[in-house]
């Protein structure tokens, strides 16, 4: 349904498993796609996976001149830049009383900080070619908050606050700004935890089963999408009915 | 000076969509051309790209009226 032949799109986290299925999601329908992320490895397996269209430009999200440098060395790698997904996200749970400034900071420098930068750094070719696709992931606890989650929760409903301000101000330059906010999502992370464990979350969740990365993906996609040129500014969530907003 | 005058005009002209005569050495972007901030970004972008000058963000902000433009590119080229 979706065609974005000819755009190109750089995705940060893309050796997570969420990132990995957004760049599965681009490709198929048609982009380039610049896979971001800290290790190597993965990055070109992925590549390698999807064979075509695929560049990998790994960069750590927590050095400020590497992320400034990204959109450039992402433009020059694939001719040019359409689409933006800021996936990458880091967590360091803590107990709030507990937490220290380097949690705090790290996480904000990660989700916030290197969110912002990528965003400036694309508005440019953005606003020059007239059309522009930012989708940042946010995260259900950027909406409810989450025990033991206040430097991530803060990250991830500041991601939302600027999406929306980004939004305003491009609007009528054919560039859209959007949030995805997925809810529990089934990943190397969430294998971690016990039967017991993924029952008691599962019952929080009306549909009763965790979502999968593609059902993230799917969404970026749309907002990716020309079809989605009237959409801006707004928060999708994707968490199977376990917070309606 | 008339050279670059003409070009920095042009592009003003194009972009904003304003009469040619409307624009002369003190007229505003924003007050007396109809520009919003999100626009006078953008003719700073097309001015260092038709000139090939790099225009510093301190240096953008003092840029305010189509003289402003002509000066700083006559002197920065």
């Amino acid at each position: 349904m979706f065609d974005l032949t000819g755009r190109c799109a750089l995705v940060t986290g893309a050796s997570g498993g969420i990132g990995g299925a957004i760049a599965h999601a681009l490709h198929g329908a048609g982009a380039t796609v610049g896979l971001s992320g800290t290790r190597e490895a993965p990055l070109q397996d992925l590549a390698t996976a999807l064979g075509a269209r695929a560049h990998v430009l790994p960069c750590d999200l927590s050095d400020a001149a590497a992320v400034d440098a990204l959109p450039k060395e992402a433009a020059e790698a694939m001719g040019s830049l359409d689409i933006l997904v800021n996936n990458a996200g880091i967590t360091r749970d803590q107990v709030f009383m507990r937490m220290s400034d380097d949690e705090w900071q790290s996480v904000l420098d990660v989700n916030l900080t290197a969110t912002m930068r990528l965003c400036r750094g694309v508005m440019r070719p953005m606003m020059k070619a007239r059309w522009g696709r930012i989708v940042n992931v946010s995260s259900i606890v950027g909406a409810t908050g989450n025990a033991g989650q206040a430097n991530y929760a803060a990250s991830k409903a500041g991601v939302v606050g600027m999406t929306k301000s980004i939004a305003y101000e491009v609007a009528t330059r054919g560039i859209t700004a959007n949030a995805v906010a997925p809810g529990f999502i089934a990943t190397a992370m969430t294998d971690k935890l016990t039967d017991d464990q993924k029952g008691r979350l599962n019952d929080q969740i009306p549909m009763g089963r965790m979502g999968t990365p593609e059902e993230i993906a799917a969404a970026v996609l749309y907002l990716a999408s020309p079809e989605a040129a009237y959409v801006t500014g707004t928060t999708l969530h994707v968490n199977g009915g376990m917070v309606m907003l | 000076m008339s050279d670059i005058a003409d070009r920095v005009k042009k592009i003003v002209v194009e972009h904003l969509g304003v009469e040619e005569d409307k624009v002369v050495d003190n007229a505003s972007f924003i007050d007396d051309l109809g520009a919003d901030s999100l626009d006078t970004v953008e003719l700073v972008m097309a001015f260092e790209e038709e000139f090939g000058i790099e225009i510093p963000d301190d240096a953008a902000e003092t840029i305010q009226t189509f003289g402003d433009a002509v000066k700083f590119i006559n002197d920065a080229s």
